[in-house]
């Protein structure tokens, strides 16, 4: 099955992946992947590069921590003409505009990415989460948040509402500095139903109600921009609550022991994932073409969730979500995906948020200046 | 030589006159030192003027519209928006040729993201339509305007129009008005809504906080230069071993210190609290605000002030004080009409350098500022790596850079540069 899916295919790339399946394709020896450095990176380079490079011998990975600025150095290297990364972990946004910008390549899910043990093929696999023409999911992630359990007082909060709530919580908390989730979450707590926050937040008079009601917080709210800066603040006393990403809070609840609780409800699940640079020289593509297809299969993705608590990307994957790598404890349950955190979840709206960032970024940081 | 009433022309031993001679042996002496310096001026030029004159350039670029949509544009010269009524079918069925021509090269998207910064929603707009465009048959499927608008009926849009109109040139100044707060309109220049206005605030907040980062920096690193300059040898040089070992520590750790020490839970704060001069639950803010910012600033650009003020202060010769002592002046007179006056040279230059890096700082704001500590220079790291709008960055750092070049000219004026002393 999987000859004929490649033999369907035309041109070069088919050439090319008929001789990788002899295994006469010429593979460069060495790759650069970029990702985001820390324990997220640290959990790749296990589950993924390390496997991969014991496969084969003489192979030089290099990592480069630079996913943050992914969009703008690979546009650089573009103008420069000199590609020098092979694979880049980006979020599913910045993958839409790199594929909108034609810095990614678009790939063909089917022919370049392993079919489920079942023989599910990738494409359904993977599913919704395909969001664009050159994006390979790997985790779903998810922006939540977490409270001090001894800061709370005896009635924990059980709803995101209760950022705005500062008299039953009073204390600074921490957002990001963006618009994107803080207006959503400001019209939810306003009342507006979860169905119509994007028509509502397309107006005038919808976005004037986003900031009226952030305008109630404003005081109290610390704005952060890096993933780390909400645990130090959780940690360090600073905040009684706060956003970030989930396996963020992990590592401070589960791996330092820290008196934080997640408060899940109203979760904004996001994807990350690969996307490959476009006008890859051969070599270099088959490389990471064939690495491409060994890390995203269904068992490297579940190995994955071993050493943080991201959600894998395929549906294949889910079943086989063990136990963390040195704590030994079951790591479903901390996964953003599982039945009981996910009772009231947040789609990010890609399509939505290309056409309003500009905008309500501009909004936003004149309303966070006055 | 030998004849001092000999009229004509004063020659050389080898015959040629006096002034070609010489003037050929400095030429060779120019040439000879442009050599050697030749290798530095080409490697400034090549790795750090000409990028730096590139990005500047893409401040005014805008080729991408008229590059993409070469026909649109032609067609729409003749349609003038104020009529209110969106353009004559000719512009939609050049633009579905322009589009078909784009799709296949994929800059179709890229006209859509660029145009996104001016009206919200033309990214999508553009990649919707694209989808459907490609299958049009450009002879048959005509007319075009209504396909258009069973894509999308934002292509009725006259404001899409206009912008595209006003944004077809293939230079632009909607990034030097943006960065004023300002917009291209249909009827020329105007103001940008209120709620969207926010560089005026920042160019102003950079320049006020970079002056109070400079007045701090000269008022704790003068003293302090003083005592360097004039303390026994073996104690100024324990005393500038502490002034230069912050100096050597990454600027990260010193601003991470900074929180440790000024934040709410903070070690200021809970000293505070323990001597019962703030209460617990009313504990200082300190940072992440404009306070921070300063304080932080300051202590980071301090050495910056106190070494040139220190190598001035080496150069005075202490008779000078003695002297005016000796003649009667008091300590204060002494200081304020003697020494003072020498040390200026040392305070212009650590001015200069203190302010001219405090302007475009950029790690420290954004770590400890908050939302009223953040400099413009923020702002422009945010287009560059983050927004993808290039030449909004490019034009709010021209900006920076003339304000710099400016401000240097008037203190050239006021102070004069010659008075300024590195050391």
């Amino acid at each position: 099955m999987k000859l004929k899916t490649i033999l369907l295919t035309s041109g070069a790339i088919a050439g090319a992946a008929v001789a990788f399946a002899d295994g006469h394709a010429p593979m460069a020896d060495s790759m650069t992947l970029v990702s985001w450095g820390g324990a997220y990176q640290a959990s790749q380079t296990n589950a993924y590069s390390d496997p991969y490079k014991a496969m084969h011998e003489g192979l030089e990975v290099v990592w480069d921590e630079s996913s943050a600025e992914a969009v703008a150095k690979l546009r650089a290297m573009n103008e420069a003409g000199n590609v020098t990364w092979d694979l880049v972990d980006v979020v599913a946004s910045d993958a839409i505009r790199l594929c909108d910008e034609g810095l990614a390549m678009e790939i063909d899910a089917d022919e370049l990415l392993a079919a489920a043990p079942d023989g599910t093929p990738a494409s359904e696999d993977f599913g919704d989460l395909l969001v664009s023409d050159c994006f390979i999911p790997q985790i779903v992630y998810s922006t939540t948040a977490g409270y001090r359990t001894d800061l709370v007082g005896d009635t924990p909060p059980t709803s995101i509402c209760a950022f705005f709530d500062t008299e039953a919580y009073p204390g600074k908390r921490s957002l990001e500095k963006r618009p994107i989730n803080n207006m959503e979450w400001a019209l939810l707590c306003d009342g507006v139903a979860k169905d119509d926050v994007y028509d509502v937040l397309e107006t005038e008079e919808g976005q004037a109600q986003a900031f009226a009601k952030l305008d109630t917080i404003k005081d109290d709210v610390i704005w952060w921009s890096a993933g780390a800066d909400t645990p130090q603040l959780l940690a360090d006393g600073e905040v009684v609550m706060g956003t970030t990403y989930n396996g963020r809070l992990f590592s401070l609840i589960v791996e330092q022991d820290q008196p934080v609780d997640m408060l899940w409800d109203a979760q904004v699940f996001d994807l990350d994932g690969w996307i490959i640079p476009a006008g890859l020289p051969e070599e270099r593509l088959n490389r990471v073409k064939d690495f491409v297809k060994f890390a995203t299969d269904t068992q490297r993705l579940a190995d994955q969730s071993k050493y943080i608590s991201y959600g894998p990307a395929r549906a294949s994957s889910a079943p086989l979500v063990a136990q963390h790598a040195t704590l030994g404890i079951d790591m479903a349950p901390h996964m953003p995906t599982d039945p009981a955190n996910a009772t009231n979840t947040f789609l990010y709206n890609y399509e939505w948020w290309a056409d309003y960032r500009d905008d309500l970024d501009a909004k936003f940081q004149a309303w966070l200046a006055q | 030589m030998s004849d001092a009433t000999d009229t004509g022309p004063v020659l050389a031993a080898d015959g040629t006159p006096l002034k070609r001679s010489l003037a050929r042996a400095l030429r060779a002496q120019k040439m000879r030192a442009l050599a050697l310096i030749a290798p530095l001026l080409i490697f400034v030029l090549l790795t750090f003027i000409a990028p730096i004159a590139d990005m500047l350039f893409r401040s005014v670029e805008n080729q991408i519209v008229s590059e993409t949509l070469p026909k649109t544009v032609v067609a729409l010269k003749d349609w003038d928006a104020k009529t209110g009524e969106a353009p004559p079918e000719a512009v939609y069925a050049a633009l579905a040729a322009d589009l078909q021509v784009a799709v296949a090269a994929k800059e179709h998207t890229k006209v859509g993201i660029r145009l996104n910064y001016q009206k919200t929603g033309v990214s999508s707009l553009f990649r919707k339509s694209g989808r459907q465009v490609k299958k049009w048959d450009l002879a048959a499927d005509a007319p075009f305007k209504e396909k258009f608008l069973d894509v999308d009926e934002d292509w009725a849009d006259v404001e899409l129009w206009q912008i595209i109109q006003t944004y077809s040139s293939k230079y632009t100044s909607g990034y030097f008005l943006n960065s004023v707060d300002m917009e291209l309109g249909p009827d020329g220049i105007r103001p940008v809504d209120e709620n969207l206005a926010i560089y005026n605030l920042l160019f102003k907040r950079t320049i006020f906080m970079s002056l109070a980062i400079m007045g701090s920096c000269v008022l704790l690193g003068y003293p302090i230069a003083f005592l360097l300059a004039n303390l026994p040898l073996r104690t100024s040089n324990l005393l500038m071993i502490l002034v230069l070992l912050p100096f050597w520590t990454s600027l990260l750790v010193r601003t991470s210190a900074w929180k440790v020490l000024l934040q709410q839970q903070g070690v200021i704060n809970d000293i505070l609290v323990w001597i019962g001069l703030v209460a617990d639950n009313d504990r200082l803010v300190m940072i992440n605000n404009q306070f921070g910012t300063i304080v932080a600033m300051t202590h980071i650009l301090l050495p910056f002030m106190i070494l040139p003020l220190y190598s001035v202060m080496k150069t005075i010769p202490p008779t000078y004080v003695r002297a005016a002592k000796s003649l009667g002046a008091t300590n204060w007179t002494a200081f304020w009409r003697v020494y003072f006056p020498q040390s200026v040279p040392g305070i212009g230059a650590g001015c200069i350098l203190v302010f001219i890096l405090a302007i475009g700082y950029y790690i420290t704001p954004e770590l400890v500022g908050g939302t009223d500590g953040t400099f413009i220079s923020n702002r422009i790291a945010y287009h560059i790596s983050r927004s993808g709008n290039w030449g909004l960055g490019a034009a709010l750092g021209t900006i920076l850079l003339a304000a710099v070049l400016i401000l240097y000219w008037v203190y050239d004026k006021i102070v004069g540069i010659d008075n300024v002393s590195l050391g």
